[in-house]
This record gives structure tokens, C-alpha cells and sequence, in this order.
């Protein structure tokens, strides 16, 4: 059955050319990236097999490179604005049709691996449809580009050195929550949240459900992680069972208040961070700074629909 | 509260710019042994729970593909065929792809789009493009543009996404509301995801046409 571990594999190949064609040039600064990148393949590719302390010693492994700040940005050959406004004068709009391939083959395969379980694993669509559209994508560029094999990866290093570290800080954020979830902090903030509540305030109980989401969600990065605590500290004992509020309306609006959230943190790095460094943004936080205002009046609009709503039941 | 404590870490580490990663670690270590948790047994958790979220992390495979059709002028041709259009502005552009990214989301195809997939390549060139048209002396070191190109995909995606019923925030709700004994069907969570899906429409919309302005007003005359 096609699942992960086909994707993986892809993953893991692509992140171990990387790290080749990173510790090839002049100098020493590029090493560290190389083995960041190594590392990353090795998770990818024998991560079930190293087992959770070996896993964990790979992750001391990339804290340490990025700590030490070995991560420099490698040495790129890459074309100048003016040939590229060339050869795109000389392709034409047909540019656009490889960079298609990628969600056209995504969108057929998320539909059409619905009918066929038995050889797609039914969880992991998307991920594979997404995986054989980079693959059809990049067969599509080797046959009518011609490029040399590496070049593609160079180019795709280009981009990966400009993200850096912060490749796997949502993978860092998603095992800093397991470890929350270990320690039981849900616990404790959702008591503190769910302590601050006047005595049959339903306002008090609306506001410390959709703010604590929003808040907690800043936190931990995810409201996925954020919604099982506040729904026990506040949504369960107060919004439905105390007030009446019927519970798909208290999960699917707990759980928006949360992606207001998700939208003013750093912690959400894969929202966040990353696109800053793809988009070569100067400022780290500028995303954040540019969704603000929408999250803002957009968790108002939430709060106040979850308290009309608890007032209407 | 004392395992809080990995908050506080957290909080500091980041506003004193620590590099991220460390940061992330100490504060793990902090909130694992605040609970008494053995050392090596915080590393195992913490190993596991990479090792589980490898996932998010499978989204760069496509870098090979963008890089190699920006060497050939992708982004330069996206920027040609909106300096083309008639009528294109940067709200414009931006609220046509919200609602296509909305739309999308809400039909389960998240990952059709995404910042490596489209707005890198695709939608942030285009964006600059038109704000050049717009305001021809605009400052060109301006990063506001991408920024909120990369925001309109978020918002896009979040307020889509939770309107498909097999998504896993919906699959997630569902769960922890068994645990309480409570049956929802998947519909009705996604149902209730529609109104706000409208706010966020209507709010970064209305954000995205007023965004228009900011390039309007320096247009020389």
C-alpha cells in the first residue's frame, strides 16, 4: 500500500541530494547546513528504525547546528533577473504548465484515491497525490527543459538554505506540545482559565472559552492542541452542560477562535516564519504583522456569535 | 504551575532572539522535569513526537520544481501577464485568490495551494506586478506586498478548510466529543464553520480593497 513511506522516501532522497550537493564548493561554512540536511534525510528515511531516544539525540543533533549558528547560507550559481526575463520571453506562458502539474495531479489524485484504499492508504491522500504531482512535475520540467540532474536540486537548495533551520521548527513546536501534553499544562491552564470565571456569568464563560482558545492557541502554536483543554476546563462543563449550548456549536467556533489564534503567533511557524524566509521577507514577523488586523475583528465576530448563540439556545 | 515554568522559558527565549530551535528544546526540558519527568525520558517523548510530525516537513520536495522554473523566469512571466491585464490591482488579485483559496479549502484541497506551491512562484510576483502598474515609483524594497500575499493564503486556507467535513480539525472535534459521550455528525461541525468563513471573506476583503489605496495614492500624476 502507498502511504508514508513512500512519501518519506521521496522526502528523504530529496533532503539527502540536498545536503550532497550542499558539501560540494570552496570553504567550510557550508558543512553545517549539509549535515542539517543530512539529518533531516536520515529522520526521513530510518526514522522508524532509530527508535524515540534515537530520534530524540537526531533533533539534540539539529538544535546543535542551528544553535551554533553553522547554518550559513551555501554558495549559489543560479541565472541573473535579465537571463530569466529571456528565457521566459522565450517559453512563454507555457512556464506556468509544470507549476500546474503539481496541484492539477494533487487535485485528481485527492479525488480519485478515494476509490482505490486498497492501494492508497486512505489517511495519507493528499500527501501522496501532492508527493507523484512533484514527481510528474519535475519529470515534466527534465524532458522539455533539459537541464543538467542537478540543477533542479541546486535550485531547490537555493530556496531550502533561504528557510534554514526553520524548516523543522513546526515539526520542534508539533513534539514541544507532546511533551506539554506529558507534563499535563493543559491541565493547569485550563483550570487557571476556567478559575477566572464570574459564577453563572454565560459573557464570562463565552469570553474565557473563545479568548483562552485564542490565547492558548498563540502558546502551543496549533489549536488542535489547544481545543481538548479548553473544552474540558470550559466548553464541556459550562457552555453545554451548565448552559445548554448545543456542542457542534461550541466545538466548530472554539476551534475557529483557535486559527485567530493560530494567526498572531510565531509558535505557528509553518504559517508563519516559513513563508517570511521563502518569501525573503526582511522582517521575521511580517506575516503575522499583516494578518493581525484580520484576526483581531475575525475572533470579535467569533466571540459574539458564540454569545448570541448561547443567549438564543 | 510549576510546570509553567516551560511557558515562561519559551516567552523569554523568543523575545530575548534566541535561535527558535534551542529555545524550543530548553523549553521542553524546563516543563519535563518541572513534572518530574526523568531527562532521558523527555528526549524519548520529544523524539517520538518528531519522528510523528515528520508530515509537515514532506512539503519541500516541491522546492526542486519552483527553483528550477524561476531559474527559466517563472515569476518574471507571472509579473508579464498581469502587467497585461486590464483592471488588475493588488486587492484585486489578492481577493480573487482568497476566495479561489476559500473555495478550494472548503472541497478538501488544501494542499492544491500553498506559499511553496503558489505564492512564492505564482501569486506574490503577480501582486508586486500589479502594485507596480499601479504605482510605478512605489518603493521597490517594500515587503508589504508578499507579506500579505502569504497572509491571504493562511486566512484563505484556515477559514476554508473547517467547512469540508473529513478535515482533521473537524475528525478532531468529533473525537474529543465522544469522549464526553456527545455524538455530532461531521456536517454539523462544518456547517457552523460557514459564518465565520463569511467574516473572514467580508473582514480581509474589505482589508484587501483598502490595501489598494495605499499604491493608489502615490500613483504620480
Amino acid at each position: 500500500m502507498i502511504g508514508t513511506g513512500f512519501i518519506y522516501t521521496v522526502a528523504g532522497v530529496t533532503f539527502l541530494i540536498f545536503a550532497a550537493l550542499g558539501a560540494r564548493g570552496p570553504g567550510t561554512a557550508k558543512f553545517g547546513a549539509a549535515a542539517f540536511y543530512g539529518l533531516i534525510a536520515l529522520s526521513f528515511l530510518a526514522g522508524d528504525r532509530l527508535g524515540d531516544l534515537g530520534n530524540g539525540i537526531l533533533v539534540l543533533g539539529l538544535v546543535a547546528i542551528a544553535g551554533s549558528g553553522a547554518m550559513k547560507r551555501g554558495t549559489h550559481a543560479t541565472t541573473s533577473n535579465d537571463a530569466r526575463a529571456v528565457e521566459a520571453d522565450r517559453r512563454g506562458n507555457a512556464l506556468f504548465l509544470p507549476a500546474l502539474v503539481i496541484p492539477a495531479v494533487a487535485l485528481i489524485g485527492t479525488f480519485a484515491f478515494k476509490h482505490s484504499p486498497a492501494l492508497i492508504d486512505a489517511r495519507q491522500t493528499t500527501l501522496v497525490a501532492l508527493t507523484l504531482g512533484a514527481i510528474a512535475a519535475l519529470a515534466v520540467c527534465y524532458a522539455w527543459l533539459r537541464p543538467r540532474a542537478a540543477v533542479p536540486f541546486d535550485e531547490g537548495r537555493r530556496l531550502m538554505d533561504g528557510i534554514g533551520w526553520a524548516a523543522v521548527l513546526p515539526q520542534m513546536l508539533a513534539s514541544l506540545g507532546a511533551v506539554f501534553a506529558l507534563a499535563g499544562v493543559g491541565g493547569v491552564v485550563g483550570a487557571a482559565i476556567g478559575g477566572v470565571i464570574p459564577q453563572g456569568s454565560v459573557l464570562g464563560a463565552v469570553l474565557a472559552y473563545a479568548l483562552g482558545m485564542a490565547l492558548f492557541t498563540m502558546v502551543m502554536g496549533n489549536a488542535f492542541a489547544a481545543f481538548p483543554v479548553m473544552v474540558a476546563a470550559v466548553g464541556i462543563p459550562l457552555l453545554v452542560r451548565s448552559y445548554g449550548v448545543e456542542p457542534a456549536i461550541v466545538a466548530a467556533l472554539g476551534m475557529l477562535a483557535g486559527f485567530c489564534g493560530t494567526l498572531m503567533t510565531p509558535m505557528a511557524a509553518n504559517f508563519n516564519l516559513v513563508p517570511a524566509a521563502l518569501l525573503e521577507l526582511r522582517d521575521r514577523n511580517a506575516v503575522i504583522k499583516a494578518q493581525v488586523p484580520t484576526a483581531l475583528p475575525l475572533l470579535a465576530f467569533n466571540t459574539l456569535l458564540l454569545y448570541y448563540l448561547a443567549m438564543t439556545r | 504551575m510549576l510546570v509553567l515554568a516551560g511557558i515562561a522559558v519559551l516567552v523569554a527565549g523568543l523575545v530575548l532572539r534566541f535561535n527558535p530551535l534551542l529555545v524550543v528544546a530548553a523549553s521542553a526540558l524546563a516543563t519535563g522535569l518541572a513534572a518530574g519527568l526523568d531527562p532521558l525520558a523527555i528526549l524519548a517523548a520529544f523524539g517520538k513526537a518528531f519522528n510523528d510530525s515528520r508530515y509537515v516537513t514532506v512539503i519541500y520536495i516541491v522546492l526542486p520544481i519552483i527553483g528550477l522554473l524561476e531559474r527559466y523566469g517563472l515569476q518574471q512571466r507571472a509579473r508579464d501577464l498581469i502587467a497585461r491585464l486590464r483592471g488588475a490591482t493588488v486587492g484585486r488579485l489578492l481577493l480573487a485568490y482568497l476566495v479561489l483559496r476559500q473555495l478550494t479549502s472548503a472541497l478538501g484541497l488544501t494542499s492544491i495551494a500553498g506559499h511553496a506551491q503558489t505564492v512564492r512562484p505564482l501569486v506574490a510576483p503577480m501582486a508586486e506586478a500589479a502594485a507596480d502598474a499601479q504605482a510605478p515609483g512605489r518603493d521597490q524594497g517594500d515587503d508589504a506586498i508578499r507579506a500579505m500575499a502569504a497572509a491571504t493564503d493562511n486566512i484563505g486556507l484556515f477559514f476554508g478548510e473547517d467547512i469540508f467535513i473529513a478535515i482533521g480539525s473537524i475528525l478532531l472535534m468529533k473525537g474529543v466529543l465522544e469522549g464526553y459521550g456527545i455524538l455530532v455528525e461531521p456536517l454539523a461541525l462544518s456547517v457552523w464553520a460557514i459564518p465565520t468563513a463569511i467574516a473572514a471573506l467580508v473582514i480581509h476583503g474589505t482589508r484587501l480593497i483598502l490595501f489598494d489605496r495605499r499604491f493608489a495614492r502615490r500613483t504620480p500624476r
